[in-house]
C-alpha cells in the first residue's frame, strides 16, 4: 500500500475523532470488527504521483468531471437533473456516502437486483438507466473508461473480493420505533429538507442550473433507481443530510421522511411491463422495498406512462443476459 | 424559471414561519433615507469597507438583510457596532432599508493580499471542499459561481475578505448562531485559522453578480 495513502487514512481518521467533539458533530457508525475501511485517495495525491501515466492521469481527470458534472451528457444519456455526485457525496470518495472503490473491488459480482453477475459497466449503466432516467453510453465508451478510470483511483490501496467493507453504500438504518409514517414525515421534510430542496421538493435553481436537486416527479431519479427504496433513502438521508451532518437526523425521522420522499410520483421504472402492480411483482425482490405500484393516499404509485424527459422506456443494455454455463 | 423558483422560495420561507415576512412592499424612499445612517462603514452604494470589516451590502439579497437585522436585535448574531443602529429599528425600517441596499450599483472590494500558495488553498476549499474532514465546498449551497441562493445563502464572491473572515470565526467562537439548520455552524468549526483566511480571499477576488458586466 502506499505510504501516502496510509498517512491520509491515519489523518482522517484522528480527524473524525476531532469532529465528534463539535457542537454539529459527525456521527456515522464505526466500522464492526473485521471490518476495513479504505481512505479514499485525493487528487492532489493524483496529481502528485509519478507512477500515474499523464494519459491515465487525463482519462483519470476526465472521469472525475463526468463524474461531478453529469449534466454535460444531459439530453443523450441523461434526462434528469442529477449528478452522479448528488448521491455518491464527497467526490464518490467517502464511506456511508455510496463510495466507488467498493464497486472496483468486489465486482464482477453477483448482483439480486438482476439476479445475474454484474461488471463494473453493468452497475454504471444501471445508474444511467435508473438514477439518471437516462440512456447509459456503450460499454466500451470512453466516457465509460474515464468513468471506471476515476472509480478505480479511488479504490487504490483497497483489498480486492473481500466483502467485508465498512460504510459500503450508504449503510442501513434501524428499524424504527413506529412504522413510518407519511404526515410525520411530511413535516421533518418541512422542518429540515425544504431549506434546499423547496416546500415542493422541486429543488432550487440558479440561471436554470440546478442548486438542490429535485426529489421527485420529471427531473428526479425514477422508480426503479436505488434511491426509491425506502430503506436506502433513510440510509443516505441519516447519514448525509442535511449537507456536511451526518447523523442529524433521529432513525425514525429519517425513516419517516424517507418513506414521505419515497411516496411521491416520479417517472415510470424503465422495466415496467403491464402494470405497476404487475412490475412490482415480478422484480419484487427490489420493490418490495419501494412504495412502488403500492396505493398511497388513494392512488397507486407508478401506474403512469410518464417518462420523465426520456424519449424511451427501456435503454436495450438493460436486458443484456450473462451466462456462464 | 428561475423567477418561479424563488417564488417556491419565498412560499417555503413563508411556510415555515420565517420572520422575513415579505408581505407589506418596501419604501425605497424611506429606505433610503434610513441609509444615510448606515454609509459612513457600508459606503454610500453599500460597497462595504476592508478597514473594519464592514460587509458590502448591494450584493445580498433584501430578504437576507431582513433577517441578519432582526438576528442582531435578537442577539442570535451578536453584533456590539450593529446593535445601536439596530435596536430602535422597526420591522417596515428593516425591510425599506434592505430593499435600498440591496438596489444598489456598487464597487468591487480591492484584491485581497494574499500569497499564491493561500489563494490555492482557498480555491480548493471554495470549489472542492475538503471531505476528509467534512468540508463541503462553499458553491454546493452558495452557488454555482457562490453569488448566492434565495435569501438563505448570501453571496460571497466580491463580498470583503476580512469580513468572510470575520463571520467564519464569528460562528467558530459562538457570538453567531444564527444560519438555518446550523449548515455554516457545521462547516465553519471544521475549519482552522489558515483555512479561512485562505477561503476568504480567494472568494474575495472572485466576481460578485454584476462586477464583471460593464
Amino acid at each position: 500500500m502506499n505510504k501516502g495513502i496510509l498517512i491520509t487514512a491515519a489523518l482522517a481518521l484522528a480527524a473524525s475523532v476531532a469532529l465528534a467533539q463539535h457542537k454539529v458533530p459527525v456521527k456515522l457508525p464505526a466500522a464492526e470488527p473485521g471490518q476495513y475501511e479504505h481512505v479514499a485517495p485525493t487528487l492532489e495525491q493524483l496529481q502528485e504521483d509519478d507512477s500515474i501515466h499523464p494519459e491515465l492521469r487525463k482519462a483519470i481527470m476526465r472521469g472525475y468531471d463526468l463524474f461531478m458534472n453529469t449534466q454535460q451528457l444531459r439530453g443523450k444519456h441523461v434526462f434528469n437533473d442529477m449528478n452522479c455526485v448528488s448521491c455518491h457525496m464527497g467526490e464518490g470518495r467517502m464511506a456511508w456516502s455510496a463510495p466507488l472503490w467498493p464497486t472496483m473491488t468486489t465486482l464482477p459480482d453477483y448482483r439480486g437486483k438482476n439476479w445475474q453477475v454484474n461488471s463494473v459497466e453493468d452497475r454504471v449503466i444501471g445508474c444511467f438507466s435508473f438514477s439518471m432516467n437516462g440512456i447509459p453510453p456503450d460499454y466500451d465508451s470512453d466516457i465509460m473508461v474515464a468513468l471506471l478510470a476515476y472509480q478505480q483511483w479511488t479504490a487504490r490501496g483497497a483489498p480486492v473480493y473481500d466483502w467485508n467493507i465498512a460504510g459500503r453504500g450508504f449503510g442501513k438504518v434501524a428499524d424504527p420505533p413506529k412504522a413510518p409514517d407519511y404526515q410525520r414525515g411530511e413535516k421533518v421534510f418541512a422542518d429540515n429538507c425544504a431549506l434546499c430542496h423547496g416546500a415542493d421538493g422541486q429543488g432550487q435553481y440558479v440561471d436554470g442550473v440546478m442548486q438542490f436537486p429535485s426529489l421527485w416527479g420529471d427531473r428526479s431519479y425514477n422508480w426503479g433507481a436505488g434511491m426509491s427504496r425506502v430503506d436506502t433513502a433513510a440510509a443516505f438521508i441519516k447519514y448525509n443530510m442535511p449537507l456536511g451532518q451526518p447523523g442529524r437526523l433521529s432513525d425514525q425521522d429519517a425513516w419517516d421522511v424517507a418513506y414521505f420522499i419515497s411516496a411521491q410520483e416520479r417517472p415510470q421504472d424503465p422495466r415496467y411491463e403491464k402494470s405497476a402492480r404487475y412490475t412490482r411483482e415480478k422484480y419484487n425482490n427490489f420493490h418490495s422495498r419501494t412504495l412502488y405500484g403500492t396505493i398511497v393516499n388513494g392512488r397507486v404509485l407508478g401506474e403512469h406512462v410518464n417518462t420523465g424527459e426520456k424519449p424511451i422506456l427501456m435503454p436495450e443494455a438493460l436486458s443484456r443476459k450473462r451466462v456462464f454455463d | 424559471m428561475y423567477k418561479t423558483r424563488l417564488l417556491a422560495w419565498a412560499t417555503a420561507l413563508l411556510a415555515l414561519g420565517s420572520s422575513a415576512a415579505l408581505s407589506a412592499p418596501a419604501d425605497m424612499e424611506r429606505g433610503k433615507e434610513l441609509a444615510q445612517a448606515c454609509v459612513a462603514c457600508h459606503g454610500a452604494e453599500g460597497a462595504g469597507m476592508a478597514t473594519g470589516g464592514f460587509p458590502r451590502l448591494n450584493i445580498l439579497t433584501s430578504g437576507h438583510m431582513v433577517k441578519q437585522l432582526q438576528d442582531v436585535k435578537s442577539g442570535t448574531r451578536e453584533s456590539a457596532v450593529m446593535m445601536p443602529f439596530v435596536a430602535g429599528m422597526d420591522e417596515q425600517q428593516m425591510r425599506d432599508v434592505s430593499a435600498w441596499f440591496a438596489a444598489q450599483t456598487a464597487a468591487p472590494p480591492a484584491p485581497p493580499e494574499a500569497d499564491a500558495e493561500l489563494m490555492a488553498l482557498g480555491e480548493k476549499l471554495a470549489s472542492r471542499g475538503d471531505w476528509d474532514r467534512y468540508i463541503p465546498a462553499c458553491h454546493s449551497c452558495h452557488g454555482p459561481k457562490n453569488q448566492g441562493v434565495g435569501d438563505a445563502f448570501p453571496a460571497l464572491a466580491g463580498q470583503h475578505a476580512g469580513y468572510i473572515e470575520s463571520q467564519l470565526n464569528a460562528w467558530r467562537n459562538g457570538s453567531r448562531d444564527n444560519d438555518p439548520l446550523q449548515l455554516m455552524l457545521a462547516v465553519a468549526e471544521r475549519m482552522n485559522d489558515t483555512d479561512v483566511r485562505a477561503v476568504a480571499a480567494w472568494l474575495a477576488a472572485q466576481p460578485a453578480d454584476g462586477d464583471d458586466k460593464p
